[in-house]
């Protein structure tokens, strides 16, 4: 098998997957074109900390479950806290990802920033989604 | 896991027949000789060798003389490439393909542009995969020494206008040269009516080894030495011969065209079933390539806002074995160049079930098209 148990278990049964109504941030990544799109949504409470996030993905195997990794990792924390998250540590938490797919730990990453810079921009007045589709992990 | 699993990655690589490999195993134990010895063990080794050259001339109405062993499609396609555009220099500098090739053909050209001075026309194949002898005439210039266009593709399956292709060229007076890797064995082929000059093709696609491969020459036409060293293959590939390899190769191009007419009508209509059993119950779903020209034993489709790898990795787990693309870019992250050709955009997933059977593997046969299509249709949906 191409991926170890821990990213097959988080394939076969995401985590968090899914969508909130009345998000109070919500991050987009990725683009068509390299295969991968990733829509992170958090909510975020009176203290700054994230009580729940859902995420909608469309994607290969490890696209799947760095979201649902990432989101395990992000839930019930801080904002200050999940944006300390890096890439490497949802690879680690997933037992290891094969090397042409660690750039969708990097969009994971991403992700969580983005929806992040989403709950900042509306408390400051902003709407809408944040996208962010230059991947930055690969030329697309 | 003693869940059956249903391969339908034929075109990716074949398990070997029975039949073949104990045709094989006497040539690694008792019959182990050196084909160039003198004596007994060597000599018996020899006229092994002989007969299997006599096996797949015969598969695709070629002279013995005229086949070349090599260690599969891939050098096949690399040798015939860099040899005639080597042997032919003097007369010109210009090769005529496609932009479906398998990497050994295109990778191959970039490598001449790059450092032999060739140029190359790549013709664009229309959206079920093909090109026709028309566009390659009109690309026909006094320089060309080489046409390479596949007898069928590996990922949709689409045949090729071969004979057309194989008179215009003998008309200009051109070579002409076809990867005919996923035909051999699968679909008629025959050299001589069809006027091509070089082919290529590997025994693992066709129930046999793998690490095993021919290039046909037609007489008369130069190559030069392929590998340096001993009088091996007539002094063109140096090395001692792969000998259980080739004695695999004989024995499984033998039964592949004995059995081909009738194969080809079963599996031909058992895919057509597990396409009809997805086409009704997946919406969104597509055949990608030529439904009238095609390997008996493809089958490539798309599924519109599904990506591909996730669903390969669900109908692994459902038992199910495809591919999205060539086995050999299944490291790159790249869609794959012959969708892109036939106008697909990328985030259309293809899964490849293509296959072909010789009616005793695991497989089609083994189960119901019906209720395979079902469990696409359901992974599909959980995705």
């Amino acid at each position: 098998m191409l991926y170890s148990e821990r990213v097959m278990d988080h394939f076969e049964h995401p985590r968090n997957a899914g969508e909130i109504e009345d998000a109070d941030g919500v991050g987009q990544v990725g683009n068509a074109k390299c295969g991968d799109i990733m829509r992170m949504y958090i909510k975020v409470d009176e203290n700054e900390n994230i009580t729940d996030v859902k995420f909608k993905t469309f994607g290969c195997g490890a696209a799947i479950a760095t979201s649902s990794m990432a989101t395990e990792l992000i839930k019930g924390k801080s904002i200050k806290e999940a944006l300390k998250l890096t890439n490497s540590a949802v690879v680690e938490a997933l037992e290891g990802l094969p090397p042409v797919k660690i750039h969708c730990s990097v969009l994971a990453e991403e992700a969580i920033k983005a929806a992040i810079d989403n709950y900042y921009q509306r408390k400051n007045g902003g709407e809408g989604v944040t996208v962010n589709d230059a991947c930055a992990a690969c030329e697309h | 896991m003693s869940k059956r699993r249903i391969y339908m990655d034929h075109a990716a690589t074949t398990y070997v027949k029975p039949a073949v490999l104990e045709a094989m195993l006497p040539y690694f134990t008792e019959n182990f000789g050196n084909p160039s010895s003198i004596h007994t063990t060597g000599q018996l080794a020899r006229s092994a060798v002989d007969r299997a050259r006599e096996q797949v001339a015969a598969a695709i109405n070629a002279l013995p003389q005229e086949i070349f062993f090599t260690g599969g499609g891939s050098e096949s396609d690399n040798t015939a490439l860099k040899g005639i555009a080597e042997a032919y220099a003097k007369k010109g500098n210009h090769i005529i393909t496609t932009n479906i090739e398998h990497h050994a053909i295109l990778h191959t050209c970039e490598w001449l542009e790059k450092n032999r001075g060739i140029s190359v026309t790549y013709l664009d194949v229309d959206d079920k995969g093909r090109v026709t002898a028309e566009q390659v005439e009109a690309a026909i210039r006094p320089e060309t020494i080489l046409v390479s266009i596949m007898f069928a593709n590996n990922e949709i399956g689409t045949i090729e206008p071969i004979a057309e292709i194989g008179a215009v060229c003998r008309k200009h007076g051109v070579l002409f040269h076809t990867d005919a890797v996923q035909a051999v064995g699968a679909v008629p082929v025959d050299v001589v009516a069809m006027n091509i000059d070089l082919l290529s093709m590997s025994a693992h696609k066709f129930y046999g080894p793998k690490g095993i491969g021919a290039l046909y020459v037609k007489k008369g036409v130069r190559v030069p030495t392929f590998i340096h060293g001993g009088a091996q293959e007539r002094g063109k590939r140096a090395g001692t011969e792969n000998l259980p390899g080739i004695i695999g190769m004989g024995k499984a191009i033998e039964l592949a065209v004995a059995n081909m007419e009738e194969s080809s009508k079963r599996v031909a209509a058992l895919r057509d079933r597990l396409l009809k059993g997805i086409l009704e119950t997946i919406p969104d779903s597509r055949v990608n390539g030529d439904t009238e020209h095609r390997l008996p034993n493809n089958l490539n489709m798309c599924f519109r806002y599904i990506e591909g790898e996730a669903l390969l990795l669900r109908l692994d787990l459902a038992g199910i074995e495809g591919s999205s693309g060539s086995a050999c870019t299944s490291g790159s992250l790249d869609p794959s160049h012959v969708l892109l050709a036939i106008g697909l955009r990328p985030w259309f997933a293809a899964p490849n079930l293509g296959r072909r059977d010789d009616g005793r593997g695991r497989g089609l046969r083994a189960c119901d098209p019906a209720r395979n299509s079902e469990n696409i249709a359901r992974n599909v949906a959980n995705i």
